[in-house]
């Protein structure tokens, strides 16, 4: 099968994907701005837990649960995306 | 800048649910009139894209880390509409799996991530290209002042509803999560010039697709 550049498209997001035990542990910006104002402490508990903070369940090793998380979720959006396309343009 | 549970009050909730409904309801619409066989494949990798990089937090200052939306991205290669369904589906899986934003927060995050940062991004891009001229340098610079605008944007109406549901007054919220998002703005002006560069060094075709 010859590789399409889209195939080079999802390889490379997959290719991010990995790096994610690399990514800044910090608050983001809504997080910063939260606690120091002082309501950070007013956010609520999911009512579910699936794949929580991008760390896979039930894996030891955090950078490895990080990164099965991270592929998976790249996974799905990639299905989820193409899908919706599908639909969406064979209505037409 | 996703928004947890618990930021919000029920109006303003309930008011951005509907606000993005429309909105998302319009896209699907758009879609079904304009959407080609050549745009399904860049729709899926946007979204594993977005969903991947979204998981890359950069530094920003002391303590504070950000990371791409992606909105402006999306807009500039598949158009405002197409956009913010990438978003919408994005921001749905990290609601649903991952439990990043809040499941009632989830039209806010649509109408800031989804809805203002693709059309802010799309429309900016625009308006550099029309003032510039074609070319790849006007893409460029669009996608940067495009991508950084999205986020400024975006976190004015972000700290714009936790005023209104009684969070920090706007005031105080305004310009501290403006304050913020203006440096990573940049990160995402950065990130998108990045991949427009990279698209139009490779497959410059794929941004001559109808914008939808």
């Amino acid at each position: 099968m010859k590789l399409k550049w889209w195939h080079v498209g999802l390889l490379i997001a997959l290719g991010l994907a990995i790096l994610s035990p690399l990514a800044s542990p910090w608050p983001d910006g809504l997080e910063r701005v939260a606690e120091n104002k002082g309501f950070i402490e007013t956010a609520l508990e999911p009512a579910f837990e699936i794949i929580p903070d991008y760390v896979f369940p039930g894996v030891g090793n955090e950078r490895l649960a990080t990164i099965l998380a991270g592929l998976v979720g790249t996974l799905i959006l990639f299905g989820i995306s193409y899908g919706v396309g599908t639909l969406l343009k064979a209505q037409r | 800048m996703h928004i947890p549970d618990g930021f919000l009050n029920a109006a303003t909730a309930a008011t951005t649910y509907i606000v993005s409904a429309g909105g998302v309801g319009y896209s699907i619409k758009e879609a079904n009139r304009k959407l080609g066989d050549r745009h399904v494949p860049l729709m899926g990798v946007m979204g594993a894209f977005i969903f991947a990089a979204q998981m890359l937090n950069f530094p920003v200052i002391g303590g504070t880390s950000g990371h791409l939306i992606g909105g402006a991205l999306a807009a500039i290669l598949l158009g405002p509409w197409a956009g913010t369904l990438i978003m919408t589906c994005v921001l749905i899986v990290q609601c649903l799996v991952f439990q990043d934003g809040g499941l009632t927060a989830l039209g806010a995050n649509v109408f800031n991530m989804g809805l203002v940062a693709c059309f802010v991004g799309y429309y900016l891009h625009q308006a550099v290209i029309s003032l510039m001229g074609e070319g790849r340098r006007s893409t460029l610079v669009g996608g940067f002042v495009g991508a950084w605008a999205s986020v400024f944007l975006a976190s004015i109406a972000c700290a714009i509803e936790l005023a209104v549901s009684g969070k920090s007054p706007l005031g105080v919220a305004l310009p501290a999560m403006a304050g913020v998002h203006t440096l990573i703005g940049i990160g995402e002006g950065l990130i998108t010039t990045a991949v427009l560069a990279f698209v139009t060094a490779t497959r410059a075709d794929l941004l001559e697709l109808q914008k939808v």
